[in-house]
């Protein structure tokens, strides 16, 4: 088996690969909501807060771990509620004729 | 579940992310996408949960704090106000990410390896400097920080040494695995986060926010390492690149490069004054005489300026625009990269307003119906439809790319005053022949528009 750590410099180089691919067809007027959305995005880190949690007997890695997971999660739930927010502000098509 | 399971399901999630992420590629299927992407979420988590031994109490007490401010935040705030919840919302992911490291690193008994101890290391000091970074950010575009660059002597010396020492701490805490290292290296990262943050003008704030975007996927990225998992890369790697893309955009929209954002600070008013300009005589016109013109153009491109956000007077704004399609003129709106005070801000202050997307058009869109235009009207906005940014060589922004307003038959300015823009630069458009001041604030001389469109 590989190393787990070049096992992820391939996933992250590729993944930024897609994600160079992608953004770059976001157009001018969705700018904010992307940044807004990947910002819920990068807080996948939660699954690390998460799992910090577990640690057991050692005081300072519960604190750590409490603050992680508070602040991952107001980037999380923060994020995808905002950015759904100014999406339904686009959604809206106003005029029928166009159909 | 086994590991292997559980490693497909992650990369599921990180599917739903790269989902989310194409379908915002146009506005009809966005939101769906934004839904995708928090259904991702929404499994990783689970997943975690399900196969973790995790505490409760820490993570319930966690959760639901974070919850309940994340939600009030977004649900609350104005969106004028976006750029700085972004900025907020950047550093808590930053902060997030790096103390997962620290949990790990504190955690770890027995020597750490090299590569682990690097990858931590990567979290924590990328993290920390998202954080405090994001902070300052905040704080200057909340107004709580004065929004003008804050220099002193040695500035780069010092910044540089902290970089070093950054480093220096990084490489100590490996070989000696002295925990006071570890430490020391954190709190440089959150100094040198503010530190790299404070000389930042206001005005390139836009460029200051997309990079902090990507710090913190890759913060998020580097913690994906130190806990091995894909999601967290794959999630990670996918904001890094955004938040790149973005920032490129904003620099280029500002003819500057990144170095030049991070350490000129631009906008010090040190000897810019502006050069003495000849200046001329100003045509004016009034809002009947301008409700009767643009009553009777056939396509008319409205710009508009981070100011009109500012004064609320995008919904006048619309009502004009409402009532000069009711006599089929063709409204459209010109919007520079910079016009707002984050990527696309702009656009989603007119959205706001119920203006439908479609007439929103970007620069090169703008620049190339503008020949064919009657009427431009410039509401709040300056320095982007400056045209020395195109003639004169010897002006601060020349080379920045500009909304072309000259080349309409008429341009229509409106304006407090002659008072100079932003970046203290005057603008030859203002003297122009084809040009026509109405000297008011935006949202009075919109209402005033509607009135008289109404009599018209």
């Amino acid at each position: 088996m590989l190393d787990p750590v070049v096992v992820g410099v391939v996933v992250f180089v590729l993944a930024s690969f897609i994600g160079f691919e992608l953004i770059t067809k976001v157009p001018p007027t969705l700018h904010t909501p992307l940044m807004s959305g990947s910002n819920a995005i990068s807080g996948i880190t939660i699954v690390g807060a998460i799992i910090a949690t577990g640690i057991e007997n050692d005081m300072l890695a519960a604190f750590l771990a409490f603050v992680a997971v508070g602040s991952a999660t107001i980037n999380v739930v923060g994020g995808f509620l905002v950015t759904d927010r100014m999406l339904e502000m686009f959604r809206r098509p106003k005029r029928e004729d166009r159909e | 579940m086994s590991p292997e399971v559980q490693a497909l399901l992650y990369l599921l999630a990180a599917v739903a992310f790269i989902i989310g992420l194409k379908r915002l590629g146009s506005p009809r299927t966005a939101r769906s996408g934004n839904a995708v992407a928090s259904v991702g979420m929404l499994l990783a988590i689970v997943v975690t949960l399900i196969d973790s031994e995790v505490s409760w109490i820490v993570l319930g007490a966690g959760a639901a704090v974070g919850a309940v401010v994340g939600a009030v935040l977004a649900l609350r705030v104005q969106m004028t106000a976006m750029p700085q919840l972004v900025a907020a919302f950047n550093g808590f992911g930053g902060l997030a990410s790096a103390l997962v490291a620290a949990a790990v690193y504190v955690t770890v008994t027995g020597e750490i390896e090299t590569v682990e101890m690097l990858t931590i290391l990567l979290s924590v000091g990328i993290g920390g400097i998202t954080f405090t970074g994001s902070l300052v950010a905040y704080g200057k575009l909340q107004g709580l920080l004065s929004g003008s660059p804050i220099t002193y002597p040695g500035q780069k010396t010092l910044n540089a040494a902290l970089l070093v020492g950054l480093l220096g701490a990084g490489v100590w805490s490996q070989t000696s695995q002295d925990a006071l290292a570890f430490w020391g290296m954190g709190v440089i990262s959150l100094v040198l986060g503010v530190l790299l943050v404070i000389p930042i003008g206001g005005a390139d704030m836009p460029v200051v926010i997309a990079l902090l975007n990507s710090l913190s996927g890759l913060a998020a990225a580097a913690t994906g390492f130190v806990i091995e998992n894909s999601a967290l890369i794959i999630g990670g790697a996918l904001v890094g690149a955004s938040g790149l893309i973005l920032t490129r955009l904003m620099t280029e929209a500002m003819n500057r490069s990144l170095a030049n954002v991070l350490f000129g600070a631009f906008g010090t008013g040190e000897g810019t004054a502006p050069a003495a300009f000849a200046g001329g005589d100003v045509r004016t016109t009034t809002p009947g005489d301008l409700a009767v013109a643009l009553s009777y153009a056939n396509r008319v491109v409205i710009v508009p300026g981070y100011g009109l956000a500012v004064a609320q007077a995008q919904h006048q704004l619309r009502e004009v625009a409402d009532e000069l399609e009711r006599r089929g003129v063709e409204v459209v709106y010109g919007i520079h990269p910079v016009a707002g005070r984050m990527p696309g801000h702009m656009n989603v202050l007119l959205a706001e307003a119920e203006i439908p997307y479609d007439r929103l058009l970007d620069l090169d869109d703008t620049n190339s119906v503008l020949p064919r235009t009657d009427i431009v009207l410039v509401l709040g906005a300056n320095d982007v439809v400056n045209p020395s940014a195109r003639d004169d060589a010897d002006s601060p922004i020349y080379g920045m790319p500009i909304i072309e307003v000259d080349k309409a038959r008429t341009v229509v300015v409106v304006k407090r005053s002659m008072s100079p823009g932003f970046a203290g630069i005057d603008n030859p458009l203002f003297y122009d022949e084809g040009t026509l001041m109405l000297f008011a604030d935006a949202k009075k001389a919109l209402a005033d528009l509607t009135a008289a469109l109404e009599t018209v």
